[in-house]
């Protein structure tokens, strides 16, 4: 199972590759080559994570090879303040202070107590001590060694020099993909939509010229998504975001009029500014752990307590990622930019993006590596909240029918948030014992999970409609449609089927989702927020009536007397987003303890995170 | 003291004049400059975290040479008195990623140009925000 986790960056990036090349030996009209490519791509990557569901366990693949090196575990302290000055004070002591050892690691068996100094090492072999001049220094030394091999430290404890042995742990060079339960569920739904999307394209993009330029970001695009989700490194995740974000502005601006290239631009100026927090992050992330790897950063987790620099590097992490999923305070791009791209586009980017690259990476940030706390919690309500609520109000008063999706985009991913942050709080307050998890915090993260997986179909299916909608009319100004359904019947069903689902009507998915959520939230003792909720639910109820009301009934403008149903391909595609609305909801019983509860498990582990990758 | 943090506050300070570009002025090429500023400042300062000052001698490039293997004290040496390659890898691969993304920025500008015959941000508007 392990090689299906480079297979599925591999395959896209393949294709982003070959397509170009494709176009270069077929004729100068269409793409017939490249949209074969892509198609077939894109239902290789269904295939491929619905056979990643047949296992249950972390699957860890390591790229550049799985090469076990020492690693001191247990210990981590400060370094003395004098190594920081050019030159050394020979009168100040010159070592690591020793914050904690943990109780039942190699630090705490060689004796090494909290306040001990370490001030030189050495092989048992060798006759001086080295010096030690910080704590990252003293891992890359230990990391030299043979795992299990003996180093001994030069201690000085209340006065004393003393001499200490320890064992080096086990640790690990190289490149981590880690497939787990959460990965399994964010692989399959970047499968199933972008399949929907290409297969949407092969009549959509028609009226577009050069074809090639089209499928090649989406397919990088798709590349950039999947390798999110499979890194287990904070560096590779923040790669293959902007390998995600540099195809997906190309994208948004492919129209190349004037609406389109603003809205890019826009997007682009904001999304630099997010990735620069990121990587600001990242950095201070690494100064403190000397490590890039989530499982390892995760073992620090699990005993060292977040210290001013580990909180700033969170900040900077709920700032980028917030701006990259369009969370309330750092919304302004999206409600241009998601509209400005093409139907499939618009689809993938409100679809998936904004979740792999935003809600998934703080997921695994917040709960996995970095620890819950309720500082965190509270932070990812108010922005859910704000967004849930700030979304929908700006969505009713919208007429741009392709605006009013993407507003709603911003107050449904505020469910998302809302729902793990209740998971974040009831975690935070009281962490899992030998019961188990707190079954609040368990229904929470899972209604979350459900949540986003629902909006993903239901979100794209909207698109992809009004992207028939425009397709056929030429407008998506919703004052001069109306009376579709006698023209357009299939379309105008698919959208039905969509609006009641993110409106929450039962039997439709999006009912059984917020139903989750909203229990959680007042089982969590937030009553006010889960009223909160439910109003927000009827305003989409209310925005999506405006949408019936406008599009699907009513008068019949003259000029649209002539248009036909939307192609083949359009309907196929939307059909099967359309089967999956009313699939998930009802059929939650038979897939949810395979698909969606594993998803939260991995995230309720919390740092236990770093066993199941390393024992795995 | 001081000159151990300095640098540290020089990326500060980049960062907020590139944040201030970005957001104050209304020139589509000094939005893109604002954004290189910001790039950079984020790249100084990952290279900055893997400088430090070895107490003997000075800092040295990490490099391992072919003569080193043969020589463990060789190994030991490099490792307490080269810089941390990590981070400079990072920055490698940052610099790659941030030339990507202006280059499609000037690209944007241009077009943008092209449509509106301006780089004023003020007159780029059709869209509400």
């Amino acid at each position: 199972m392990a090689f299906l986790l480079p297979l599925s960056v591999i395959i896209p990036l393949g294709a982003a590759f070959l397509i170009p090349l494709a176009q270069l030996i077929r004729s100068k009209k269409g793409c017939p080559a490249g949209e074969v490519i892509a198609l077939a791509a894109t239902a290789a990557l269904v295939v491929i994570s619905l056979c990643g569901l047949a296992t249950r366990r972390t699957v860890t693949t390591w790229i550049g090879g799985y090469e076990a090196k020492s690693e001191l575990l247990g210990l981590t302290g400060t370094t003395l303040p004098h190594t920081s000055e050019g030159e050394a004070d020979p009168a100040r002591p010159r070592g690591v202070v020793i914050e904690q050892a943990v109780p039942g690691s190699a630090a705490a068996e060689a004796g090494l107590q909290e306040g001990d100094i370490i001030t030189g090492w050495k092989l048992p072999s060798d006759k001086r001590f080295g010096p030690v001049w910080s704590m990252n220094e003293l891992r890359r030394q230990n990391a030299a060694l043979e795992p299990g091999s003996i180093m001994i430290l030069q201690v000085e404890r209340n006065g004393s020099t003393l001499e200490e042995a320890i064992k080096a742990g086990k640790s690990v060079a190289g490149i981590a993909m880690v497939g787990d339960g959460l990965t399994r569920l964010l692989l399959v739904i970047i499968g199933v939509v972008s399949f929907t999307a290409v297969l949407f394209s092969l009549s959509y993009m028609r009226t577009y010229t050069k074809l090639s330029l089209y499928y090649s970001p989406l397919m990088l695009m798709i590349a950039g998504m999947n390798g999110i989700v499979v890194s287990g490194d904070l560096f590779n995740i923040y790669v293959f975001l902007e390998v995600a974000a540099v195809s997906s502005y190309a994208l948004v601006g492919f129209g190349v009029e004037s609406e389109e290239l603003e809205a890019s631009f826009k997007y682009l100026v904001l999304s630099a500014v997010a990735s620069a927090f990121i990587l600001l992050g990242i950095g201070i992330v690494y100064s403190l752990r000397g490590t890039l790897n989530l499982a390892q950063i995760a073992e620090f987790t699990q005993f060292a307590k977040p210290n001013d620099a580990m909180w700033l590097a969170l900040a900077f992490f709920v700032a980028g990622f917030g701006l990259k999923a369009a969370m309330v305070p750092f919304h302004a791009w999206l409600p241009d930019a998601h509209p400005s791209a093409p139907a499939p586009v618009s689809a993938m980017l409100s679809g998936l993006l904004i979740k792999a690259s935003g809600v998934y990476v703080l997921a695994r940030l917040v709960f996995n590596v970095m620890g819950v706390s309720t500082a965190v919690a509270y932070v990812l309500m108010t922005m859910g909240m704000l967004s849930m609520l700030v979304g929908v109000l700006l969505a009713v008063g919208q007429w741009d029918l392709k605006r009013l999706l993407a507003y709603h985009s911003i107050s449904q991913m505020g469910y998302v948030v809302l729902a793990l942050g209740v998971g974040v709080e009831v975690l935070a307050k009281q962490p899992a014992s030998a019961l188990g998890v707190p079954p609040v915090a368990a229904l929470a993260i899972f209604a979350g999970l459900f949540h986003l997986l629902n909006h993903a179909m239901f979100k794209s299916l909207l698109f992809l409609c009004s992207g028939s909608v425009v397709h056929q009319t030429g407008t998506r100004n919703l004052k001069e449609l109306g009376g579709l359904s006698q023209r357009m019947p299939l379309t105008c069903f698919f959208t039905r089927v969509a609006s009641l689902s993110i409106a929450g009507v039962p039997p439709f998915n999006g009912f059984f989702s917020k139903l989750l959520i909203v229990i959680a939230v007042v089982w969590a003792g937030h009553w006010f927020l889960g009223g909160l909720t439910v109003l927000v639910s009827f305003l989409t109820l209310l925005s999506f009536i405006k949408v019936q009301r406008y599009v699907i009934q009513g008068e019949l403008p003259a000029k649209f007397s002539r248009i036909k149903e939307s192609p083949a391909p359009m309907l196929v595609a939307m059909g099967i987003l359309a089967v999956m609305c009313i699939a998930l909801g009802i059929l939650l019983p038979l897939y949810g303890s395979g698909l969606l509860k594993p998803a939260a498990d991995s995230l309720t582990q919390l740092a236990g995170y770093a066993t199941s990758v390393f024992g795995g | 003291m001081l000159h151990a943090v300095l640098p540290f506050v020089l990326c500060l300070v980049l960062f907020i004049i590139g944040l201030y570009a970005i957001s104050v002025k209304k020139n589509l090429i000094k939005v893109i400059v604002g954004v290189i500023i910001i790039h950079n400042s984020v790249n100084l300062f990952l290279v900055l975290i893997g400088y430090r000052v070895p107490a003997t001698g000075s800092a040295i490039a990490p490099i391992i040479t072919p003569q080193m293997g043969r020589d463990a004290m060789d190994v030991r040496e490099l490792l307490s008195h080269s810089v941390d390659p990590v981070p400079q890898a990072l920055v490698l691969t940052s610099i790659v990623i941030g030339l990507a993304v202006v280059a499609l920025m000037v690209v944007m500008a241009l077009r943008l140009h092209q449509k509106y015959g301006t780089f004023d941000l003020t007159e780029i508007s059709k869209l509400k925000g």
